[in-house]
């Protein structure tokens, strides 16, 4: 827990400050922080509590809940939903994989082999975001489309065949499967893995390579003794950004998935909003922070850049 | 085999360019069905080229409403959280204060936390207050999962700035408010306009928390969302397309500017 409200926030320069804060009005600083961190505390921790609180209540939405120390909804929540749990921490670690994979290429692009294209393929990457996230995941419903031409190609050479044997999608299609929301899950959270990446891969001194190469080291061998380790930073905080959101994610599994593809979000969603059991879905929602705030907190401690994050 | 060896050699660019294509075809997918005669409720398969949709883009009923409330509450909420964000910024990188710690984690854990998390909890904490839903609901939600974000990319600009120059300001007679207006501010301005862009960003793509803590009111990607069940418009594709393109344009243009500005410099 302390390593990881205790680093810095990932995506910064981590340049430390050059010399200690100075002090000059005794109360400024207060004054300065009193709005945003009353604002934080009351709309971010304060919700927190109120959460845990709801957990442990019982009653109906008729006659009001009251707080009874209720923890037998926990063991409800997790004996009914654990599929889901495990299912949306796989997805979203496949999702992960995938996103290194396919970013890891890019920013080293970007970083080294760009030349003077290297502005115009950065904003190439970021503009998606302007048009809204919701819009481009439905376009993956006419690209994953039955009848459209990639799963006629994957169909042709017997792709899907090997995937359905995988469990990963069902018969002749992509969409409604599990495959479709790990794609659009891969799709949506790419660029926060590209972005960390490139600002570590950047930071990588040119002459490094140089003189991995003058000592006889492969092209391979260089990335995998030199750019690599020195890309970690960004590897974590792009893997932490990726994987955080796409955990708690019930959009790509609502709009390219089915009823077999149901996350925890989902769950939460219609627990909160449609049947409207407010200590179920705190519990889980709770369940899910813990379980995150604890996956991180290890996957920092293992991978060994508590300083670097 | 030079084929190989060219390959060999290329093999890097050519797996980044394929991912740039799957980054941008869903935009290609968007732009294409924004001229499309769907049959049906649905433009999810290309039927006839028609520019119906963008000679009417509001001809859908309460789109362009839920597009004028999206617009309202990011501009709020960017200047609620750019304020405040600063403020929290100049705080962390120039004073020394107590509970510093305690103050770091609370700016960091909101971007560690997924976002159903946070849109569930706040929603106890409001139907427990017995809060009406709506405007103003959203735009504190807003405000408060900006805020996080604009402190980190402010307190990176005004970490890597030389305090000389404020020194230098002082000893050339400039009062306290002089020194900030004139030499503090236009310094650190890259990094809260950073902020303000992104939160901007933000919150008017911002769905998860919004749906969560909306009540009746209805955003744009609400207003998606519900398309999604109901039937999508061509419409939403036209309003799609053109934010990709309003913003490809803004920053290619501040970019010609800052190379202009550079250029006379130099």
């Amino acid at each position: 827990m302390s390593t990881l409200t205790e680093a810095p926030p990932p995506l910064v320069s981590a340049e430390p400050a050059k010399k200690p804060p100075r002090k000059r009005g005794r109360f400024t600083p207060y004054w300065l922080l009193l709005p945003g961190i009353l604002w934080l505390v009351v709309f971010f921790a304060l919700p927190m509590i109120y959460q845990a609180s709801t957990s442990v209540q019982t009653g109906s939405l008729e006659e009001g809940y009251k707080v009874t120390w209720h923890f037998a909804t926990y063991w409800d929540a997790l004996s009914e939903y654990w599929p889901q749990f495990l299912r949306s921490v796989f997805y979203a670690a496949s999702a992960t994989v995938l996103c290194l994979l396919l970013g890891y290429p890019l920013a080293y692009l970007i970083a080294f082999r760009a030349g003077r294209w290297r502005n115009l393929i950065m904003i190439l990457v970021i503009a998606p975001f302007f048009t809204s996230f919701l819009i481009r995941t439905l376009a993956w419903k006419t690209i994953l489309a039955d009848n459209g031409p990639v799963v006629h190609t994957l169909n042709t050479l017997h792709i899907l065949d090997l995937t359905s044997a995988l469990g990963w999608t069902a018969g002749d299609r992509v969409l409604a499967t599990p495959l479709a929301v790990v794609c659009g899950l891969t799709y949506n959270f790419l660029p926060f893995m590209i972005l960390p990446l490139y600002t570590s891969l950047e930071r990588i001194d040119g002459r490094l390579h140089e003189a991995a190469g003058d000592l006889y080291a492969r092209p391979w061998t260089t990335f995998r003794k030199v750019t690599f380790p020195l890309s970690m930073p960004g590897v974590v905080s792009g893997t932490l950004l990726t994987f955080i959101p796409a955990t708690g994610d019930y959009v790509n599994s609502e709009l390219l998935g089915s009823t077999d593809t149901r996350m925890i979000g989902n769950v939460i969603q219609t627990q909160f909003l449609r049947i409207l059991d407010y200590p179920t879905a705190a519990a889980l929602s709770f369940i899910l922070m813990a379980a995150i705030l604890a996956m991180v907190t290890i996957y920092i401690r293992r991978s060994g850049t508590e300083d670097l994050v | 085999m030079p084929f190989v060896n060219w390959l060999k050699r290329r093999l890097v660019v050519i797996a980044g360019l394929l991912t740039l294509a799957y980054l941008l075809l869903p935009n290609v997918i968007v732009t294409v069905f924004s001229f499309n005669r769907p049959k049906g409720r649905f433009n999810y398969q290309w039927q006839h080229f028609s520019t119906a949709a963008w000679k009417n883009p509001c001809g859908v009923a309460d789109m362009c409403g839920s597009l004028s409330i999206s617009l309202q509450i990011a501009v709020w909420a960017t200047i609620g959280a750019t304020v405040l964000g600063t403020m929290i910024a100049f705080a962390l990188v120039r004073y020394r204060f107590r509970a510093r710690g305690a103050i770091n984690s609370l700016i960091f854990l909101p971007m560690a936390m997924p976002e159903v998390v946070m849109a569930a909890s706040l929603l106890t904490l409001f139907l427990n207050m017995g809060a009406q839903l709506g405007f103003w609901t959203i735009l504190i939600a807003h405000i408060m999962f900006c805020l996080s974000f604009v402190v980190t990319a402010v307190k990176a600009r005004v970490m890597s700035m030389d305090p000389r120059l404020e020194e230098a300001a002082r000893d050339l007679y400039a009062g306290p408010v002089q020194t900030f207006l004139r030499v503090t501010l236009p310094i650190a301005a890259p990094g809260i306009a950073a902020g303000a862009l992104l939160s901007f960003a933000l919150s008017f793509d911002d769905f998860i928390i919004t749906n969560f803590n909306a009540g009746s009111t209805v955003t744009f990607p609400m207003f998606v969302w519900g398309s999604a069940q109901r039937g999508t418009p061509v419409q939403i594709n036209v309003i799609g397309t053109a934010m990709f393109l309003i913003a490809v344009l803004f920053v290619l243009t501040s970019m010609l500017i800052t190379n202009r500005r550079s250029n006379q410099r130099a």
